[in-house]
Formats: C-alpha cells, structure tokens, sequence
C-alpha cells in the first residue's frame, strides 16, 4: 500500500514539474499584433503568422476568423491591427471608419482562383458562366446540353462551411447578383475536402468539380471559362488571374488603419515577399504579383 | 479480521452499485444536454420549417427529413448485409468450423472490427465507388448503398462476436439431444441452437445496427453528401446525405448559439431517440420471448 502511495507521489511531482516547464516558454513576446477577418484566408493567416512567430520570436500575432465583415467590424472600431478581408471594403464602411477617425489602408496580399475542372475523358473544354451556373443549379443535367457526351452530369461541390462554396454560389450561381435566390442543386454532392472532389472527379467523366486553382493537380482537365456567351474562354493561369481575365478569381485583401508602422510594418512586407508567397502558393491561392501593388 | 472484511465488502459493493447507476447518469447528462441546446431550434426555425425537404443551412433551410431518410437508407441496406453476413459467420465458427479453422477467423474477424472507419472510407472513395460505378452504371459511385455496403462490413465484426458468444453459450445437452433424435446438424442449428441463443443474437443485430446508424466518418466519405430526400426505390443507388456526416461536416465551423447550432444538436436529438427507439424495440422483444420460455418450462 505504501509503495503505491510513494509511486503516485513520485508521478505527480513528474507531472507537476512537467506543467510548469511547458508554461515558462512564449511569455518573452514584447509586440502584439491583432489580426482578424475573412475565413477565407484564416488558414493563410495562420500559416503566416506562425512562420513569422519562428522567425521573430519577440512578435505574438493572435489571428482569429469570423468573417470579412467581422474583421472590418473591428478595424472600425480600432480593436484590431489588420483586418482581413475577401473583399472590397464598402463605401459606408470607409464614411465609418473616417467618421471613428479610423483610416482603412489596402493591401492585396494575395488572390484567390476556382477552377472548374472535369475528367480528362470529357470533350467539354470550355463553358460560359451562365452555363456553369445552370449546370450547378439543375437546369442543365446532361453533357450532350453543353457540348459533349450524352452522359448525365453529377456535380460536385466543397460543403456550405467552406469559403470556396460561398464564393462560388455569388460569383458563379448567381453571377454576381446579390438579389438572385439560387441554390444549388439538391443533388449536389457535397464533399467534405478538396481530395474527394478530386479523387471523383479523377475516376468519373460524368463529374464536374470546382476547387482553388492551386490544388488542381496536373491530370485533370480545367475548363476555360466565358464571362458570358461570346466573350473569350480563358483558362485559369497565374498570369490570367494576375491580368483579371479569369472570371472566377477575386483579390484578397489585409486592411491597416493608416498607412502601417512599427512591427505592422515589417510584417507586412514580409507577407508580400517570397517567402511568405511561397505559402501562398502551398495553401492554393495565387500569390500576388512579387512586387508590391499600388 | 471480519469487521475489515465486512468494511471491504461494503465499500466494494457500493463502488460496483455507482458504476451500475453512472451509465443511467451519464445517458440522462448527455440526453438533458442535447435537449438543452437542440429544443431552442423548435423555437428559433418552426417545426414547419425543421420538416421541410431543403437542407442548406447557410442560407436558412433546416428542412432535416432528407437527413433522416438518408441515415435511414444507409442503415437498412448495412443492416441487410450485416445481419445475414454476421449469423453466418457466427454460425460458421461457433457450430461447423474445425477448431484451427475457429482459432484463425476469431481473430481475424476481431481484427476487421478494429479496423479505423477512416482507413474503410479511404477504400471506399479509391477502390469501391469507381468499382460499383462501373459495374451498376451508375452517374456517380458515392451512393447510400457504397455507404451500405461498408458499413456492413464495419458491423458485422459486431454482430459475429456477440452472437458467437450467444450460440457458445447454449448448453452442449441440447444440441446432443436433437442428435440423438435424428436431427441433421443444419436442423439442430436452425431448430434449436438458433432458437434457444435467440436473445444474444437479437442483441447482435441491434448492437450492428447500433454501429451501423452511428457511424460519421464512412458515410461522409462515401455517399456523396447531397441532402436529397431518398424515399424512392432508386434511392439506394443515389447519393444520400446522413444524420452523423451532417453533424459532423457542419458542427466544426458553425457560430456557436446560432439556429443552425440549434439545428445540429437537434439532430443529435433525433439519432438519439432513434437508437433509444431501435433499444427498446429489441430488449422488449428479448423480454417478451424470454417469458414465452418461463411459461413453457413451468
């Protein structure tokens, strides 16, 4: 009985000297900077700021989600350092901003691709917006509509929590048009990664997938895209979404209140140079030009 | 020395009584929590609403019948693979098999039982679905009945193990008794070892059923997730969107006190009252036969 209270003693001093080690470390940080916003890029903002932490461990950068607006809610309200976003700011939301003596600062930090992508055994190569929207809402559901084979089309789509899926209800679906209602299909398979719709799309040639740009692997066929019937079909490239030919891409944006200083500064241009770039690319969005925009 | 024993006793049998009573507690915790933070959904999206036939949350649609037909589907189609699949095998090695024969499969089933549903989905997406979708024609192979067929395979382990211990556990008497009868061993397993294990495999297939009905990570791999109502025939061979995969895809990212966090644990809810229902059902059943045999031997 004595020996095994004696073990439990020796256990919990191990244990208690264990905890107290792994609390000492990461208290050094001197400056702080406060980043929220798009979920879009919430991934890229963390894989950032950690890379950053390594480097500079006297820099503690706290990144949150929540949401474009989220963010700009809080640059408004001068709660954060950067805001995140996955789009423009609005007009009233810089007359707000002013009006709380908040100056909101641009930075596109990096750009954001969908590619439609098909198998390879589908002759389709090409489609407008408007079709790919009515393929995703139903009203299209065989090849031989748009071109190709007489084979029914299963569509493939991210689940309702990614961004990509929101992106591609507003850009593609509706088009752009906020008041337009439509849903998906309700046959639209919804996968919980970007592997599965690959790996469909891969061993299917009835399927149709969309996914970012830059985790489309090379075996697969992506569709060049119209913005409306008539127009040029561009395939998505870095350089075509860098040029803003390819309909399905948006700029994603860092807001500072004022032009940066002081460790904002630095950590700004550090995400715009190559390193930080370099992750851009590895997380699927195309990196924004090397230099940096004005 | 008989009064420690007597205290040892006392202590002992009360440990054994709380661990007895913690499963009730911890069922009605878990129960008062999901009603906790699922009843709010009946207020915040109308009953209307939560029985309509749209799932697509972002946007405010609650509607979870195609939810509940998917689970459904899936698990009635496992569960006609599992059950046929399972009493086979238990029969197979408890009755038939040669002892090195028994002393390989045991193992071996025990081994698929203990096989990551994850690694399963894996095969599912790679090998099984373009396989089934080549073979039946099908527009797509993520489908309820791929779901179906590997949850069958996640259940049967289940079924084997409790409803070989079941068959083993009838009295060697009885089976030697229809032999000396004239019995063939297929009617001795059929008319009397079957019968007379009947409750322990009632409780396998409901422990495979169980299994089946709660299983996430499979069927979100697997059966494509489109929240389509599926109460036609064709069904099966379409992509279903479950109960569990829904909770599971969804629950990482919502808003926590929002409607569709409601929603959720609403469906929680749901699957619990069903696996509740699907108990009930089978320990009645067990109940009501085991009191047929109390009559007959008085």
């Amino acid at each position: 009985m004595n020996r095994i209270l004696i073990t439990i003693a020796i256990f919990l001093v191990l244990l208690a000297a264990c905890s107290s080690n792994t609390t000492e470390t990461n208290s050094n940080a001197e400056a702080y900077i406060e980043n929220k916003g798009s979920d879009t890029i919430v991934n890229l903002a963390l894989a950032w700021a950690e890379r950053y932490q390594a480097e500079h461990p006297e820099v503690r950068i706290s990144v949150t989600g929540g949401g474009s607006g989220t963010g700009i809610a809080a640059l408004i309200n001068d709660t954060v350092d950067i805001a995140n976003a996955s789009r423009k700011i609005k007009e009233e939301e810089t007359a707000e901003a002013q009006a709380n003596g908040v100056e909101p600062v641009e930075h596109i930090i990096a750009r954001d691709a969908i590619a439609v992508i098909v198998n390879p055994e589908n002759p389709v190569s090409q489609l407008t917006l408007k079709q790919i929207s009515d393929i995703y809402s139903g009203k299209i559901s065989n090849w031989s509509e748009v071109g190709g084979d007489d084979r029914p089309i299963v569509r493939l789509s991210r689940e309702t929590n990614s961004g990509t899926h929101v992106y591609f209800l507003e850009t593609v679906l509706r088009l752009g048009n906020s008041d337009d209602k439509t849903l998906f299909s309700t046959d639209t398979l919804l996968l919980p990664s970007s592997e599965g719709i690959i790996a469909e799309v891969r061993q299917n040639p009835n399927a149709i997938g969309y996914d970012g740009l830059g985790y489309v692997p090379k075996d697969l066929k992506m569709i060049a895209i119209a913005e409306e019937e008539g127009g040029a079909y561009v395939l998505p490239s870095i350089p075509t979404v860098n040029d803003k030919t390819y309909p399905i891409a948006r700029d994603l944006y860092m807001y500072t209140n004022g032009e940066p200083t002081g460790i904002v500064k630095e950590y700004l241009d550090w995400v715009m140079g190559s390193e930080a770039q370099q992750i851009v690319a590895e997380l699927g969005f195309v990196p924004a030009s090397l230099t940096p925009s004005d | 020395m008989e009064k420690s024993l007597n205290w040892y006793e006392f202590v002992i049998t009360r440990l054994i009584k709380a661990s007895g009573y913690s499963a009730i507690l911890f069922v009605a915790l878990i129960f008062f929590f999901l009603v906790r933070e699922g009843v709010p959904a009946l207020l915040e999206a109308n009953l209307g609403s939560l029985l309509n036939t749209r799932w697509y949350p972002i946007e405010e649609h609650y509607g979870i019948l195609p939810l509940i037909t998917g689970s459904l589907i899936v698990t009635m189609g496992a569960t006609l693979i599992a059950v046929p699949f399972g009493i086979g095998t238990a029969i197979y090695i408890s009755e038939i098999a040669p002892r090195w024969m028994r002393e390989i499969l045991k193992p071996l089933v025990e081994l698929l039982g203990g096989l990551p549903s994850v690694v399963l989905g894996f095969l599912g997406i790679l090998v099984l679905s373009p396989y089934l979708r080549v073979l039946l024609d099908l527009p797509t192979g993520l489908t309820a009945f791929t779901g179906s067929l590997l949850l069958g395979g996640i259940a049967v382990p289940t079924v084997v193990s409790v409803a070989e211990d079941a068959l083993d556990a009838v009295p060697r008497a009885y089976r030697e008794g229809a032999w000396a009868l004239g019995a063939t061993r297929w009617q001795t397993i059929w008319r009397v070892t079957l019968p007379a294990a009947r409750s322990g495999v009632l409780t396998a297939v409901m422990l495979g059923i169980g299994r089946a009905i709660g299983e996430t990570m499979t069927v979100m791999m697997v059966t494509g997730n489109a929240p389509v109502l599926a109460i036609k025939l064709g069904s099966l061979f379409a992509p279903v969107r479950t109960m569990t995969a829904t909770i599971a895809a969804e629950m990482g990212e919502v808003a926590s006190g929002s409607t569709h966090y409601h929603v959720l644990f609403f469906i929680g809810m749901v699957l619990f009252l069903i696996s509740l229902g699907v108990n009930v059902a089978a320990s009645s059943v067990v109940f009501r036969t085991k009191k047929r045999a109390e009559r007959i031997l008085s």
